[in-house]
């Protein structure tokens, strides 16, 4: 009976699909009408193939790991596809002749940005996501994922919603809301598959059979939960027409602002921080064989943090229409949220304690150390810049791309390149890694790259910030914003010097992972059975 | 619970496992607890003191009496005290006269300057070089005049705009559909003539016909242009939308109209006035 409304469901798809290319009032909007064509036909016809063939039951016992590697896949896929189209654009500020003629419109530095920062954020850090918490879920729940192949319509239905946003900033098909750029029925479809996805890591949580939830799924949780609520809120908008990908934002001028960057705070706060939080919680004990240092400090550190989170979002917006007093607040919850966030390094340091000497032989656990050091830095300079008095130096300057950097290549590009070579031996049953060294090469090719990334954003974005603001005797300003914009230059060459280097780590990786797949010694091993650890 | 041999041993763990996974029952650092405290306490007398807990229409102003706004038109206020009655001086002196008041006039050069920077250079570079279409106004080739009244009329009100009834007006007529393609040809060799070689010598004499026809009304016999209505001079070699043979063709045939707003209403007098002294100081000032 399901089948038949399945193989509806699809059909119906599919010719609303035709209709709406064939309305289409825009470019995006068609190509996307095309691809979901495609895709709801595809899966039509193989419905209909496979009507009827008996499914083979899975046994329950077994922890549901093709989907987490198929997720393995894809972050490494879409990882170096973020940070290429990152060294492109890279090298488009530094030599604006990159902006080809021929591809003006397309790949220009305006449609390329927000294809690199979902690409790194959502594809990437997301796919990541969703992969090592259906991970750590099944690992410390002992409980197969809930809900059966609903984590593969959240796995492919996630990789949809990338390629429907990617493919949108390249044609046009934008709302203009930073990190929120899709339009309005690629929101629709992603809040389809978070739904889903939250009914699988909720299921598999319900169903657990260790008597208490594992502190990396409180993080993954509160995650799931709020990036939901952000997304819905930040994306209230009424379409133009259905046949278009036009749309327009129910919140109006300044509130709008306000709406934005809660959303787009919160996407760094419970995207970046308490998701990639959570796969620090699971990994980092693992790796290192050690307990966690503290519980006490894992509890209030989490509900410090997920509560002041919330309320930063006004510092985005100093010196702006806001009111002085939710720029207040925004700024002193900034501030408060300093040592909650300080909470999850100093939990993963100390969880070292012991076992320091790992660090000398085990470059895997050398790049989850240095993600928790970065970490560490990138909460303690957001809380410095959200200060009035610093923001007005370091706003709308390139301290602020370097700050977000640091965060994202440092901490989250570092932590799940970390998860990632924990998981690839278990997820295909390898001995070991394929090489060692190759993951120090990545290491030391990553950890300078960020470091070149991020000195030359502070030195760029406070020279610019005092450039601005230079006044002489009379008050007047000395430097025009192309002055600043030519100064800039050297240091937009090594920023870009510091992305080539990221980027060859990661293709490093790549292979290494890869050659552990193919290579690397196999192991016979029980990790895959759910068994409850007491 | 369960044990650990190592130097924690002393420790508890809080006797859950999940896949391997213990926790430490260890007590948060302290030094941790305690600069979490201070940024609680901190950030409870900072919200007395500035504006920021929001009641049902208005929010607490806090005791400092801090205001973005208020602090935006105090420094805005301080600058125009500041400079007020230069200004004034400004406004009101003979515009040719600023150039022999030497204190006057170096307010005004380096108050021009910051103009420029902020509202000029967008078009005519930040060193005032120009670029294809947008004039150099460090050279003494002037479109419509390079003294300081014609460079203050021309700031003042604007080229070729819709906004300002006073802005200087002129178009060039479209060859394109009047001359033959081959009398096109022939003055376009012509012009290039006037100033360096042409591509085809043997065309000249024939341009020169077509240009006396056609051109010399508006760039005169010469070439050298007519300042009152905006004709550029053809003989100087200095070219504002290319001196190649395809440019010069692509003007013949469709002409060219550079716009250039009115100043007026967004700059005040004094500094419509200082930002024209700026450019006239630049080196091609007559």
């Amino acid at each position: 009976m399901v089948n038949y409304f399945k193989l509806i469901a699809l059909g119906v798809v599919t010719l609303f699909a035709m209709m709406a290319a064939n309305y289409a009032r825009d470019l995006a909007y068609m190509i996307h009408a095309f691809i979901i064509m495609g895709v709801s036909f595809g899966l039509f016809v193989w419905s209909l193939r496979s009507f009827g063939t008996k499914v083979t039951a899975h046994d329950q016992t077994e922890y549901m790991d093709d989907v987490i590697r198929a997720g393995v896949i894809a972050t490494s896929f879409w990882g170096v596809v973020g940070f290429l189209v990152g060294v492109v654009i890279a090298f488009q500020l530094a030599f604006p002749v990159l902006n080809f003629e021929w591809a003006q419109g397309y790949a220009n530095f305006g449609r390329l940005r927000p294809l690199h920062t979902s690409a790194v954020i959502f594809a990437f850090g997301g796919n990541a996501l969703i992969a090592t918490s259906f991970y750590i879920v099944q690992r410390t729940s002992a409980a197969r994922l809930w809900g059966g192949n609903l984590a593969w319509f959240v796995f492919w239905g996630y990789q949809l919603f990338i390629v429907l946003a990617a493919t949108g900033y390249l044609l046009g098909g934008t709302q203009s809301k930073e990190y929120a750029e899709p339009e309005w029925y690629v929101d629709l479809w992603l809040t389809i598959v978070w739904v889903a996805y939250l009914a699988v890591f909720l299921g598999t949580i319900i169903k657990r059979k260790e008597p208490h939830i594992y502190v990396a799924n409180w993080f993954f949780l509160s995650f799931i939960v709020t990036v939901a609520m952000l997304h819905v809120v930040n994306n209230l908008t009424i379409p133009v027409s259905i046949w278009g990908s036009k749309s327009v934002i129910v919140w109006a001028g300044v509130q709008d602002g306000m709406v934005q960057w809660w959303y787009g705070h919160n996407a760094v706060g419970f995207f970046l921080t308490a998701g990639f939080l959570g796969m620090m919680y699971y990994f980092i004990p693992k790796q290192a064989e050690r307990p966690v240092f503290s519980y006490k400090l894992s509890i209030i550190h989490f509900w410090a943090l997920i509560f002041l989170y919330i309320w930063a979002g006004p510092h985005h917006l100093h010196y702006t229409a806001l009111p002085d007093w939710a720029s207040t607040l925004g700024m002193v919850f900034s501030i408060i949220l300093w040592m909650p966030s300080w909470g999850g390094m100093i939990n993963g340091l100390m969880t070292l304690s012991g076992a320091w000497d790992k660090l000398r032989t085990d470059p895997v656990i050398r790049m989850m150390v240095i993600s928790l050091g970065f970490y560490g830095m990138s909460t303690f300079e957001g809380p410095m810049m959200s200060i009035r008095a610093v923001n007005s130096l370091s706003h709308y300057t390139d301290w602020t791309i370097g700050h977000v950097h640091s965060g994202a290549l440092g901490w989250n590009g570092m932590i799940t390149f970390g998860a990632l070579y924990f998981l690839v031996p278990v997820l295909w049953k390898r001995e070991r890694l394929y090489s060692l060294s190759l993951v120090s090469w990545h290491f030391w090719l990553a950890t300078i790259g960020i470091i070149l990334y991020a000195a030359s954003m502070w030195v760029t974005g406070i020279m610019e910030g005092l450039m601005w603001r230079e006044v002489d005797a009379n008050g007047f300003l000395v430097n025009s914003f192309a002055d600043t914009v030519a100064a800039k230059f050297p240091m937009y060459v090594v920023r870009g010097l510091g992305g080539v280097m990221f980027l060859l780590g990661a293709i490093i990786m790549c292979y290494n992972l890869w050659m552990t797949v193919r290579k690397a010694p196999a192991k016979e091993a029980s990790l895959t059975v759910a068994v409850p650890a007491e | 619970m369960s044990k650990k041999t190592d130097e924690n041993k002393d420790i508890p763990t809080t006797g859950h496992s999940w896949d391997g996974i213990e926790e430490y029952d260890n007590p948060m650092p302290r030094w941790w607890v305690w600069v979490f405290y201070a940024t609680i306490v901190w950030g409870i007398g900072y919200s007395i003191a500035y504006p920021a807990w929001p009641g049902i229409k208005s929010a607490t102003a806090g005791v400092l009496g801090f205001s973005t706004r208020a602090n935006v038109a105090a420094d805005i206020q301080a600058q125009e005290d500041k400079l007020g009655p230069i200004n004034a001086k400004l406004e009101a002196a003979d515009l040719t006269a600023i150039v022999d008041d030497a204190e006057l006039n170096g307010f005004a050069v380096s108050s021009g300057a910051a103009v420029f920077k902020t509202w000029c250079a967008q078009c005519h570079g930040s060193g005032a070089a120009g670029a294809v279409g947008y004039p150099n106004l460090l050279d003494n080739d002037w479109l419509w005049g390079g003294d300081i009244e014609n460079i203050y009329l021309t700031v003042k009100h604007g080229i070729r705009n819709e906004e300002d009834d006073d802005a200087r007006y002129s178009q060039m007529t479209a060859f394109g559909d009047i001359l033959e393609a081959e009398q096109i040809d022939e003055v376009v060799n012509f012009v290039m003539s006037l100033s360096g070689d042409p591509v085809d010598a043997s065309k000249v004499e024939a341009g020169a016909v077509v240009y006396e026809e056609n051109c010399a009304a508006c760039h005169m016999e010469d070439g050298t242009g007519d300042q009152f209505q905006g004709a550029p001079n053809l003989a100087d070699a200095i070219w504002l939308f290319g001196g190649d043979y395809d440019s010069i063709a692509q003007t013949v045939k469709y002409s060219r109209f550079g716009v250039m707003p009115a100043w007026q209403p967004r700059l005040s007098e004094a500094q419509i006035r200082a930002v024209s002294l700026y450019v006239h100081q630049l080196g091609g000032g007559e």
